[in-house]
């Protein structure tokens, strides 16, 4: 397993008025750490207010962290300015959910694709860059003759297709993928997840791809990072977060997915009380804590660390030696 | 099971510069009385019109175009605004997605509950409404009403606001409520929550679910109801569309959805997207996007038919035999 990225104890905080003078500062990504391995999907999921977006956008220096490592090549990315990180730019991508929102209304749809490529490489020269923009409406599934349309010619799936072909057009290796199959219909969805899965073979490109909707995420993943207000809870390989089931934050997240299906749920749902806590306001101990059905009091007064229960499987929770246990009394939940 | 709801061949549309364009095209079904009914279908299937049409709150551009919206035997189009009003909140009562937007932004939640309640119910004392609403604010789980109940709406979560709502909704105990999208705008494990609430909700009252999410119907709902552009296209029993789905775009519809036993392999989809209001085919609207297709899919529009069990009805001419 070849490492691609490799992200350290990354920090990232706002500040946010709570009152007509007075500011909290709040934990958007509060020390995550993982390894990005080469040619996988890395799911990020957790619910609003989690920092999933913030640690997309905190990689690709979007915002800047606050302290940590983002180390990609070799080289450390926090401390680059943005001119030094021009150079890695084309290999770091994004794609974000609005597709209506992305795209320059004013711009015509080829344009928007072959800007990036001649911005990171003026000597492309424009027939060029054209000529690769065709090819790449194609490669997305769209017809050539598209080039010259505008953004809003263009239905939602579509204009996710154009969204995409501009992310892959400068090369890159790495795509952050924001709620990018969120905003659009049932079936349409379907069809961007099999072109992810295609683009990332024939390109090989390596994608974090962030969700709140668990089903895609285990669908299109090969390892999951979930997320609460700010902290990794659990990073595992799919199969192993949905065969065990380790955090009980996880599980309750599984367990709250309605299926559709016409069999009643064997299991009771388990229903987690209350809501997220605000970021500003974030409970001692175990930041769970106080919506976990599985507290106790040592929960409320020392907070867990990240634990490795297994081969590449690591969990924040007190409880982390029990839950095992009862994992495996009861496979796959 | 007697009908509490009954749509009959209704037909609507909206005016756009002097023409009129069909939206919902003779859509049936009924809504028995303490059944829950889901209206599933993708962006600009016309599920929410049918929503706001039960409540007579459609857009001014709508037109009706015909038929009849039946609430206990009485033809809701044919009642004055004043009738309606006397409805609205006490027979029929509608929640929607964003929850937030639905409450008044500065009044405080006591204030608007007991707005819901003294509307039908007069000659409520402050203090009789006050026990109503904490009462009902219970029910839906809020542990706390008296301070819920002094609270603006963005002093609370999008979770709480939607508790809210549905108390605010069944405060005079009304036999139907519509839920357009109740858990669209919030996180899944408060969706849960929101669920759990309206499956208790199901033993007091019928509910008509509207939700592009077919997980959320499989979890609450008897009957659905699958509409494509604007027409039914398959109706029937959970067990039915679940299990046993005939119309091709129901098929196709739940083979998309990636769940979370879906092993590891190419989705299904279906070609194409979801047609404009200008661009419905004509005959079958899903003609276009239809992989068994034929020519008389183009021309004509197929008519319901039986499908096995009792009220599983297919609107397909492939299925109905014609071809």
């Amino acid at each position: 397993m070849d490492s691609i990225m490799e992200v350290v104890n990354l920090h990232k905080q706002f500040e946010i008025k709570t009152g007509l003078l007075t500011k909290a500062k709040i934990n958007a990504v509060d020390g995550v750490s993982f390894n990005l391995v080469a040619g996988e999907t890395l799911g990020v999921v957790g619910e609003s207010g989690s920092g999933k977006s913030t640690l997309g956008r905190t990689i690709l220096k979007l915002t800047n962290a606050d302290s940590g490592k983002v180390i990609y090549k070799g080289e450390d990315l926090v401390p680059l300015t943005s001119k030094q990180m021009k150079r890695h730019r084309s290999q770091l991508q994004m794609i974000f959910q609005d597709p209506y929102a992305s795209l320059n209304p004013r711009l015509k749809v080829g344009t928007s694709i072959s800007e990036p490529m001649l911005a990171n490489n003026p000597s492309l020269g424009r027939d060029e860059a054209k000529r690769s923009a065709i090819e790449l409406l194609e490669l997305v599934g769209l017809s050539p003759q598209m080039y010259n349309l505008y953004p809003h010619e263009f239905s939602g799936g579509q204009r996710q297709r154009i969204s995409i072909a501009r992310a892959i057009a400068p090369k890159p290796s790495i795509i952050v993928c924001d709620e990018a199959v969120s905003a659009l219909d049932v079936s349409v969805q379907a069809q961007m997840l099999n072109l992810f899965n295609e683009l990332k073979e024939k390109l090989s490109l390596t994608y974090i791809f962030i969700g709140h909707d668990l089903s895609v995420i285990k669908y299109i993943s090969d390892r999951i990072l979930v997320m609460y207000l700010g902290q990794v809870v659990e990073l595992a390989p799919t199969d192993a977060i949905f065969g065990s089931k380790m955090h009980p934050y996880t599980q309750a997240l599984v367990s709250a997915v309605p299926e559709p299906n016409a069999t009643k749920r064997q299991s009771k749902r388990i229903i987690l009380e209350g809501d997220i806590p605000s970021p500003g306001s974030v409970p001692k101990g175990c930041q769970f804590a106080s919506r976990c059905f599985m507290k106790m009091k040592m929960c409320m007064e020392a907070a867990p660390n990240l634990t490795e229960v297994e081969e590449g499987h690591l969990v924040r929770c007190h409880h982390h030696a029990r839950l095992k246990k009862a994992a495996q009394d009861v496979p796959n939940g | 099971m007697s009908e509490l709801l009954v749509f009959s061949n209704y037909s609507m549309g909206f005016k756009e510069n002097n023409k009129v364009v069909n939206l919902i095209d003779n859509v049936s079904f009924a809504v028995s009385k303490l059944a829950a009914v889901g209206i599933v279908g993708e962006s600009g299937c016309g599920k929410s019109m049918v929503s706001l049409s039960a409540m007579r709150l459609l857009p001014a551009n709508a037109i009706i175009q015909g038929g009849e919206i039946l609430l206990n035997g009485e033809d809701l189009l044919a009642k004055s605004e004043n009738q309606m009003q006397e409805l609205r909140g006490k027979q029929i009562s509608i929640i929607f997605q964003q929850p937030m937007s639905s409450l008044n932004p500065v009044l405080d939640i006591g204030f608007q509950m007991q707005e819901a309640l003294t509307r039908h119910f007069p000659g409520t004392s402050k203090t009789e409404a006050d026990e109503t609403i904490a009462l009902e604010l219970r029910g839906v789980g809020i542990h706390d009403p008296a301070k819920t109940m002094r609270a603006y709406p963005h002093q609370l979560s999008g979770g709480m606001c939607q508790r809210v709502m549905i108390a605010m909704a069944t405060i005079c105990k009304p036999s139907l409520l519509i839920a357009d999208e109740p858990t669209t705008a919030l996180d899944t494990t408060i969706q849960a929550q929101v669920l759990d609430l309206m499956a208790q909700l199901k033993q007091k009252g019928s509910i008509l679910l509207v939700t592009h999410n077919l997980g959320v119907v499989a979890e609450i709902c008897d009957v659905v109801v699958v509409m494509y552009a604007g027409q039914v296209v398959e109706t029937g029993k959970i067990e039915d569309i679940f299990k046993n789905p005939q119309h091709p775009y129901t098929q196709g519809l739940l083979a998309s959805v990636p769940t979370l036993t879906t092993k590891k392999s190419r989705l299904h989809t279906i070609q194409g997207s979801v047609p404009a209001i200008w661009d419905f085919a004509k005959g079958c609207r899903f003609h276009t996007r239809c992989a068994m297709a034929k020519s008389l899919c183009e021309n004509e529009k197929p008519e319901s038919c039986q499908a096995g069990s009792p009220g599983h009805i297919v609107a397909c001419h492939v299925y109905g035999g014609y071809i």
